[in-house]
């Protein structure tokens, strides 16, 4: 009964976003408030009824209800609690429903919160929302049901994929999606601004906030995606450029894009018509990650050509949102009046370097992505486009980026000095030949040459946005009283600021340590044999059996000593899942912040006496995470400025209070 | 979701993560196996999605690795050892795709798109900085000259 009500729910919110879609569009162009405000209550129990479905799919998941075709398929009665919550998203329907939960959070927020948004243009943006909502629950309906029902149900279930079952990977999911679908926000705002035909400081400073959300949660998304991949994969890799990581990657690249011309937007009025592609580009990024996770193309064209009928839904879907956006675009782009003046070396300008530098990227992942897809649909060929391509092609472009993050906010509006500008960040400077210098002298003997460059990029990224924080609270030129004075009562779109920079040196720091300096021993090891990796003794002492909830493992025991000290007891385990016969390898791995030991058991050797064994030390690994964590609190910082909370410019006017310092 | 379809490929192709390299494949002399260990991220594993010989533990794999350390024991040199296997199993072994009428795109797309984007730019900047100009040095009419008397005069 349960899953019939959250299949009825889900038909039921498909008419509710048609009613959500139609009149606030008819509405908006004939200025009936009536017709407008009905987006209003549509858009909220849209959310509830797209809710009353989840909840529904949980509840199946939750009490293993195998008469349900995709409990069956990916859940078993012994799976811990943990993972038949999570493992609802573990798989195709249910992540599509996950989807479409953001996207109606999303809608219902604008709804509530939008209170002070122009009446056209919010029953606009609610309808647009609406249209996406249309076009995936019809996805779900026709492709994807994950209400079906087996007669006669199956006595267990097939079990989740054990690499999923996973605390790392359970909450993966939500916030990768929370940031593809947040991006539906900006697109939202942009098509409705386009049937506007007006785009105003105000429209950036609505569309602000919702992208800052998205991009944080996208952030944090990606990292722990990498963060599972370097424990839970065996190797300590943390990113390999696989299609389905630059899937998500590139809606992050241009989100960051938009995020910073929006300022041009909110700030000076330029850039408008830019933005606004941007925010179509953004969100049809998103959309084309989730056609090549969920179409299969990226297993094999062949297995598209077999079963097209998800892959061909998502991309009329794609072709659809993305077609008929830009040819708005098209039409009404150019009656955007352009707004104010700059000259090149300004704030403004290196804000356009910025987008052009990650615009480069972005189109760097796209073509290095889908290039090898569209010779091999063609028939032209097959060629293999990996790590050694990106790294090649990629890290060039990033490069800069980071160099010109460092000076674009010691520029001022308008027209800046910038021979005053690179004055100023001297003490950057003077970390970058430190840091030059260090890396030099640590690896006398011989190391790569990447490794200078990266602990350059990183000192100039992390101390260059450390010293323009300090110039802006003047600090050691006013008394200190003063500059905490000042520090306190920066807008928090400044600390954001600050706080994401510096992040992403830490992030080069980390990126740059592993890569040129991890050590690594693969050995075959026999209780009681003992390694040396790094300095570190690493004894084996022992292999156990242990039974989990619904695996068994080998534990092995590792006794890690220095200098004859402990330093910890590490317990890499072996897991077999009897329902999917599969193992995976759980890594043990001790962290001291500046490194990571990490110890991974793997198959025991042809005569069963001995296992190979991954001993692995990662030199400063963990501030990639670190990093990427940063990045995500700078983004939720700047989101908690004041000028972007909900009816703040009213409650000021009304109070009749002084304007708060402005942001730069 | 990137990972989910990751996982679901590695169950697809039967794979345990972790564990490619396996100790009695590499070689003695420490140099020449970090060089195999190089030459195999750059190589393909023809079964598997998107993983390097180095981290994929298909049996494929671990055959592509032996005859790269078979090649560099017999004294090849790099790039000996990769044209002896592109011979063999064709550019798709090779995960950075050669320069060829097919890869044009791939290799020189993305500068391609730096410098229109350049280009763009710098017409973009051009145009606004001769608006700019304009805006800033054009003469007061006789008309506006007059309107602004009116106006300061007023002020007084």
């Amino acid at each position: 009964m349960i899953p019939e009500l959250g299949h009825y729910a889900l038909v039921l919110a498909l008419f509710v976003a048609l009613v959500q879609t139609v009149p606030p569009l008819v509405g908006a162009a004939t200025r009936n408030a009536a017709w407008m405000n009905v987006a209003v209550p549509a858009a909220i129990a849209q959310m509830l009824l797209v809710l009353i479905a989840y909840g529904a799919l949980t509840w199946a998941h939750v009490v293993s209800d195998f008469s349900v075709l995709n409990v069956v398929q990916n859940s078993h009665s012994l799976k811990p609690m943990l993972y038949k919550v999570s493992g609802v998203w573990g798989n195709h329907e249910g992540s599509m429903i996950l989807w479409i939960v953001m996207l109606t959070v999303f809608g219902a927020a604008v709804a509530v919160f939008g209170r002070n948004l122009p009446p056209t243009l919010k029953a606009r943006v609610l309808a647009v929302q609406g249209l996406i909502g249309i076009g995936f629950l019809l996805f779900i309906l026709m492709t994807s049901n994950p209400f079906i029902r087996v007669i006669p149900a199956p006595l267990d279930g097939n079990d989740l994929n054990p690499l999923l079952q996973d605390p790392g990977l359970a909450f993966h999911p939500p916030f990768l999606y929370a940031g593809y679908v947040g991006f539906s926000m900006a697109f939202s705002f942009a098509v409705a601004a386009l049937i506007e035909g007006r785009v105003d400081p105000a429209w950036a400073r609505w569309v602000r906030p919702w992208t800052l959300a998205a991009w944080s949660t996208l952030t944090m998304g990606i990292a722990m995606g990498s963060w599972w991949a370097y424990y839970e994969l065996g190797w300590g890799g943390w990113w390999y450029w696989d299609p389905v990581e630059n899937a998500s990657f590139m809606p992050w690249l241009a989100g960051t894009a938009l995020l910073h011309s929006a300022i041009v937007v909110e700030k000076r009025d330029a850039l408008k018509s830019w933005t606004i592609l941007l925010s179509i580009v953004t969100f049809s990024l998103s959309l084309m990650g989730t056609f090549l996770v969920r179409s299969g193309i990226l297993t094999s064209v062949h297995a598209f050509a077999v079963d097209p009928k998800r892959g061909i839904f998502i991309l009329v879907l794609l072709a659809v949102a993305t077609g008929g956006s830009l040819l708005l675009y098209s039409l009404r782009a150019p009656a955007l009046k352009a707004g104010g003046l700059f000259a090149p070396i300004s704030r403004e300008g290196a804000l356009v370097l910025n987008n052009l530098l990650l615009s480069t990227a972005t189109a760097t992942v796209f073509i290095g992505t889908l290039y090898p897809l569209f010779l091999d649909i063609m028939k032209l060929g097959k060629v293999s486009v990996g790590a050694p391509f990106f790294n090649a092609t990629f890290v060039p472009v990033a490069i800069p980026v980071v160099i010109a993050m460092v000076v674009g906010p010691f520029l001022s509006w308008k027209r800046a000095d910038l021979g005053a500008a690179l004055t100023r960040l001297w003490v950057a400077g003077v970390a970058v030949v430190a840091a030059v210098a260090v890396t030099a002298y640590v690896q006398a003997g011989g190391g790569p040459l990447t490794a200078l460059v990266g602990m350059a990029l990183a000192a100039w990224a992390f101390v260059g946005s450390l010293v323009e924080f300090a110039e802006r609270i003047r600090l050691f030129r006013v008394p200190m009283a003063d500059s905490w004075n000042r520090a306190v009562h920066l807008p928090r779109s400044a600390w954001g600021m600050t706080i994401a920079h510096a992040s992403i040196g830490l992030s080069i720091l980390g990126m740059t340590g592993t890569s040129a300096w991890q050590t690594e021993s693969i050995t075959a090891m026999k209780p009681g044999d003992h390694t040396a990796v790094a300095g570190y003794e690493f004894r084996f002492d022992s292999v156990g059996l242990v039974d989990g909830p619904n695996f068994k493992a080998e534990r092995g025991v590792f006794t890690v000593t220095r200098d004859g000290k402990p330093v910890a007891t590490l317990e890499p385990e072996r897991r077999s899942y009897s329902t999917t016969r599969m193992t995976t390898t759980e890594s043990a791995i001790h962290t001291t912040v500046f490194s990571d030991l990490y110890v991974a058991l793997g198959d025991p050797t042809q005569n069963g006496s001995a296992w190979i064994v991954r001993i692995y030390h990662h030199p400063l690994v963990p501030w990639i995470w670190i990093g990427g964590v940063g990045m995500m609190l700078g983004g939720l910082v700047s989101l908690t400025d004041r000028r972007f909370r909900v009816g703040a410019p009213e409650r000021r006017r009304r109070q009749g209070k002084a304007a708060p310092l402005p942001a730069e | 979701m990137k990972r989910v379809l990751l996982a679901t490929l590695l169950a697809l192709s039967t794979l345990s993560p972790a564990l490619a390299v396996q100790p009695d494949e590499m070689l003695p002399d420490p140099a020449m196996e970090a060089r195999a260990r190089d030459i195999s991220q750059e190589l393909r594993c023809l079964v598997c999605q998107n993983q390097s010989i180095d981290d994929s533990n298909a049996p494929l794999a671990r055959d592509l690795r032996l005859l790269v350390r078979d090649r560099l024991k017999a004294g090849d040199s790099d790039d000996k050892v990769l044209a002896f296997v592109t011979d063999r199993y064709g550019d798709y072994v090779l995960l950075r795709p050669p320069f060829k009428a097919t890869t044009l795109v791939l290799w020189l797309g993305p500068f391609a798109i730096l410098l229109l984007g350049a280009i763009g730019t710098f017409l973009f900047l051009r145009g606004r900085r001769g608006v700019a100009a304009g805006a800033d040095t054009a003469p007061l009419s006789a008309d506006e000259r007059r309107r602004l008397d009116a106006l300061l005069r007023k002020d007084e």
